[in-house]
C-alpha cells in the first residue's frame, strides 16, 4: 500500500475548505502571498486532520478535537477592544512595549509604538503581507519549512500578527509583549501569524500572552516564524492563559545562527485544549539554547508540548526541561526528539520531562526521543511522572507547616526548577506569582 | 505536669508490632538518653510522637502538657512545641532554606494566634542561631540541605530547632554519620538550648553523644518497651558490654 487512502471529509474539513474558498479573496497578500496560501492549503488537503493514528498527534487527536470548523474572526469592534483591556495585566511590571491584537488583529491605539529603540522595527503582519514587505518575501513560510498540518492550515488562512524585526547590533531596552487577547464575543477561528527576524548580534526579548475570557470557544491556530542571527541573543515566552481557546494550537518555528543564546519558555494555565509546538533548528555551531516550560492544569484540561530540537550543526549545547502539574482531571502530554544530524559533532543535548500528579484521575503521557547521526556527541533524556514525595511533605509538616502550605511549597519549589531558566528576573517573579496564585485556588 | 507522658504505647508499622507498651514520663528541664540494639524501636518512638503517616497506634496514649496529641496533625504537634531533629534530614530541591525556616516559623505562630514575625527580626534571629552553629549565611540561600554533607545537614536540624525553640526536642540518632569535630558543634548547640522550660529525648546507639550532651536518665529500648532505667553509668555499661544481654532477652 503506498497510496493513503484518505477517509471522506469531516464536517470540519469540509467547513474548512469552504471557508478557505470564501476567504481567500480577501485574505491579505496577493501574487506569491496568494500562491503560498493555495499551497498550503492543498498540503493540508492531502493529509486532512490528524487523528491519533498519525503519530505525531497520537495524544492530541485534532479529527476529535475539532468536530466543526468555525467562521474566521471579523475585524475587532469597539466592544471587543474593550473586552482586552485588562489582558496582559500579570505582566504589567514588565515595562514591556505592548503590541496588542484583538481576535488576532493589530490594534494601532492600544499598542505602543513610541520612540521605537534604534534598529527596531514592528509592524503588522497584515499590512505587511498586503504591502509586500521585503522582509516578508525574504522569510515568510522559509524559516524552518515543515510539513505539519496545523502549520499548513496556519498558512492557508493566516490573518494579522506582528512582524519584528531588530537591526543587526541593536540591544532592545525593553521587552516586546506581544498581547494577544481574544474577545470571546462569539466563537471564531483565529489565525495569528507572526515573524520575528533578530539580526547578527542583536539582542531582544518577546513574550507573547494569549487569553480571554474563560468562557472563550475560540479555534486559536498561531505561529511564529523566527530568525534568530549569528551571535544574536534571543528570549521567546509564550504564556497560554485563561481564554486562549476551547482548541488553542500555537508553533514556533525557529532557525538559530552561529554562537547565539537563545531560550525560549512555555507557560500554559489556560485554554481547554492545547497544543504548543516547537520546531527549532540549530543551524550554526557552538550556539546555547534553553528550550523549557511549565504547565498547570485542572479540571478537564488538555495541554500537548511537541518538542523538534535539530541539531544540524556542529558543537551546539541545549537543555529541554518540561515540568507538568496536574490537578483534577488533567492531562499532560510532552513528545520531544532531539534529531542530531550527520556532522554535528560535539553536541550536547539534555532533555527532560517531569510530571506531578496531584490526583489518581490525572494523566502524564511522556514521550522523549533521541535520534543521532554523528557519534562525538553527549545527549540524554529522562523522564518522570508521580506523586508528591510523602517524606519530604513529612520533613515540612513536621516543622508546623500545615498540609497544603507544605504540598504548595513543594508544587512551587517543582514548576520554579523550570521558571528558573527565564533570564528575566521580573518575569520570573510574575510566573511564580501566578503560580502561587493557581495553587491558592486549589480547593 | 509532666512534659511528656506515654502510657503503655503500641504501635504497629505494616501491620507488624514494633512498639510493644511502651512507657516513658519526660519531665520540664530533664534530658533522657534512649539507647538500644538496632531494631529495638527507637526511631519508630521518635517518629511516632512527630506523628509520621503509616505508624498505627494500636493502643496506649501520649500526653504532651497534659494534653492529648495522638489525634493531632504533624503540624499541630509541632507548633505545640514537639521538634524531631531527624536522622536522615530531608534536602528539598528548590526551597530556600531562609524561606522553609520562615514558612515554618510563621506558619508555628500563626497556629499559636501569634502575629507573623517581621522580616528584619526574623532575619536577626536566624543569623543568631546560624552564627552559633557555624553555618554560613550562603548555605541559607541555598536549598534546603541540598549538597549539604551529613554533618551540615545535623548542625541545619540543630539550627531549626534553635530557632523554633520547642518544648520538647527529640533527637533521633543525631550522633549518626558525625565526625567528632561535627558531634561536638552539634552537641554544643543542643547544650545550650537546655533549659528549665525544656525537655530532651535523646535517641543514639553509642554512648559516644552522652559524653558530651550528658543525661539525666538513662533508658534501655529493646523489643520496643523500655526494659531499663538508670543513670549515666548505664550509657558506660553498655559501651563496655554491647547490648548482648537485651538481645538474648529476646531469644
Amino acid at each position: 500500500m503506498n497510496a493513503e487512502v484518505r477517509p471522506i471529509k469531516t464536517a470540519a474539513e469540509s467547513a474548512l475548505a469552504a471557508s478557505f474558498g470564501a476567504a481567500k479573496a480577501a485574505l491579505p497578500g496577493a501574487g506569491s502571498v496568494a500562491a503560498l496560501r493555495e499551497e498550503a492549503f492543498g498540503r493540508f488537503e492531502r493529509h486532512g486532520l490528524p487523528s491519533r493514528r498519525v503519530e505525531d498527534w497520537k495524544y492530541t487527536d485534532l479529527r476529535a478535537a475539532m468536530r466543526d470548523a468555525l467562521p474566521l474572526a471579523g475585524a475587532p469592534d469597539a466592544l471587543a477592544r474593550a473586552r482586552v483591556k485588562q489582558a496582559g495585566a500579570l505582566l504589567a511590571e514588565l515595562e514591556a512595549r505592548r503590541i496588542v491584537f484583538v481576535d488576532g488583529a493589530f490594534v494601532a491605539e492600544l499598542s505602543d509604538l513610541a520612540d521605537l529603540e534604534p534598529g527596531l522595527a514592528v509592524g503588522s503582519m497584515a499590512a505587511a503581507l498586503a504591502t509586500g514587505d521585503p522582509l516578508i518575501a525574504a522569510h515568510l513560510g522559509k524559516v524552518a519549512p515543515s510539513e505539519d498540518v496545523a502549520i499548513a492550515l496556519n498558512t492557508a488562512f493566516m490573518g494579522d500578527g506582528a512582524v519584528i524585526r531588530v537591526a543587526a547590533g541593536a540591544a532592545l531596552a525593553r521587552p516586546i509583549h506581544l498581547v494577544f487577547g481574544n474577545s470571546g464575543l462569539r466563537p471564531a477561528a483565529i489565525f495569528p501569524r507572526s515573524l520575528i527576524v533578530v539580526e547578527q548580534g542583536a539582542r531582544a526579548m518577546v513574550v507573547e500572552s494569549h487569553e480571554g475570557p474563560a468562557e472563550c470557544a475560540d479555534q486559536v491556530n498561531a505561529a511564529v516564524e523566527l530568525a534568530v542571527g549569528d551571535e544574536a541573543h534571543f528570549d521567546h515566552v509564550k504564556l497560554t492563559g485563561a481564554g486562549a481557546g476551547a482548541l488553542h494550537l500555537w508553533t514556533l518555528m525557529a532557525n538559530v545562527g552561529a554562537r547565539a543564546r537563545f531560550n525560549a519558555f512555555l507557560f500554559t494555565t489556560g485554554g481547554a485544549v492545547v497544543r504548543n509546538q516547537l520546531f527549532v533548528r540549530f543551524a550554526g555551531e557552538d550556539t546555547v539554547a534553553g528550550i523549557r516550560g511549565a504547565t498547570l492544569l485542572k479540571g478537564s484540561q488538555h495541554a500537548d508540548v511537541t518538542l523538534f530540537a535539530d541539531h544540524a550543526a556542529p558543537a551546539c549545547t541545549s537543555r529541554e526541561m518540561f515540568k507538568s502539574v496536574l490537578d483534577d482531571s488533567g492531562r499532560s502530554i510532552f513528545q520531544g526528539k532531539i534529531i542530531v544530524r550527520r556532522g554535528a559533532q560535539k553536541t550536547d543535548a539534555r532533555m527532560a520531562t517531569h510530571a506531578l500528579l496531584l490526583t489518581d484521575t490525572a494523566e502524564a503521557d511522556n514521550k522523549p526521543e533521541l535520534e543521532i547521526y554523528a557519534d562525538d556527541v553527549q545527549c540524554g533524556h529522562g523522564a518522570t511522572a508521580g506523586s508528591l514525595d510523602q517524606d519530604l511533605l513529612f520533613y515540612l509538616k513536621a516543622r508546623g507547616i500545615p498540609d497544603k502550605e507544605a504540598e504548595t511549597l513543594l508544587i512551587q519549589a517543582f514548576v520554579g526548577e523550570a521558571v528558573d531558566g527565564i533570564e528575566h528576573a521580573g518575569l520570573r517573579d510574575a510566573l511564580m506569582d501566578h503560580v502561587a496564585g493557581w495553587l491558592q485556588a486549589r480547593a | 505536669m509532666s512534659l511528656l507522658e506515654i502510657k503503655n504505647l503500641h504501635v504497629e508499622v505494616d501491620g507488624k508490632k514494633i512498639l510493644n507498651g511502651l512507657d516513658l514520663t519526660v519531665e520540664k528541664g530533664s534530658v533522657h538518653a534512649i539507647m538500644g540494639p538496632n531494631g529495638s524501636g527507637k526511631s519508630t518512638l521518635a517518629h511516632v510522637l512527630a506523628g509520621k503517616p503509616n505508624y498505627t497506634v494500636t493502643q496506649g496514649q501520649v500526653l504532651f502538657e497534659g494534653e492529648d496529641v495522638l489525634a493531632l496533625k504533624p503540624h499541630e504537634r509541632a507548633a505545640k512545641g514537639i521538634f524531631l531533629a531527624f536522622q536522615y534530614p530531608m534536602e528539598i530541591p528548590g526551597v530556600a532554606t531562609f524561606n522553609f525556616l520562615k514558612a515554618a516559623l510563621n506558619a508555628q505562630r500563626k497556629y499559636r494566634g501569634e502575629p507573623e514575625l517581621p522580616t528584619p527580626e526574623f532575619l536577626k534571629r536566624v543569623r543568631e542561631v546560624a552564627g552559633k552553629l557555624g553555618i554560613e549565611p550562603d548555605m541559607l540561600r541555598r536549598p534546603v540541605n541540598m549538597g549539604f554533607s551529613g554533618g551540615e545537614k545535623k548542625r541545619n536540624e540543630i539550627m531549626q530547632m534553635a530557632l523554633l525553640a520547642p518544648r520538647l526536642c527529640v533527637l533521633d540518632e543525631t550522633d549518626s554519620g558525625l565526625d567528632i569535630d561535627a558531634l561536638k558543634i552539634v552537641a554544643e548547640g543542643v547544650n545550650h538550648l537546655r533549659s528549665p522550660e525544656r525537655g530532651f529525648i535523646v535517641i543514639t546507639h553509642y554512648q559516644r553523644l552522652l559524653n558530651y550532651i550528658v543525661p539525666d536518665v538513662v533508658h534501655v529500648l529493646a523489643r520496643g518497651r523500655i526494659v531499663r532505667t538508670g543513670g549515666k553509668e548505664i550509657a558506660l555499661e553498655l559501651e563496655a558490654e554491647g547490648y548482648a544481654q537485651y538481645q538474648e532477652d529476646a531469644a
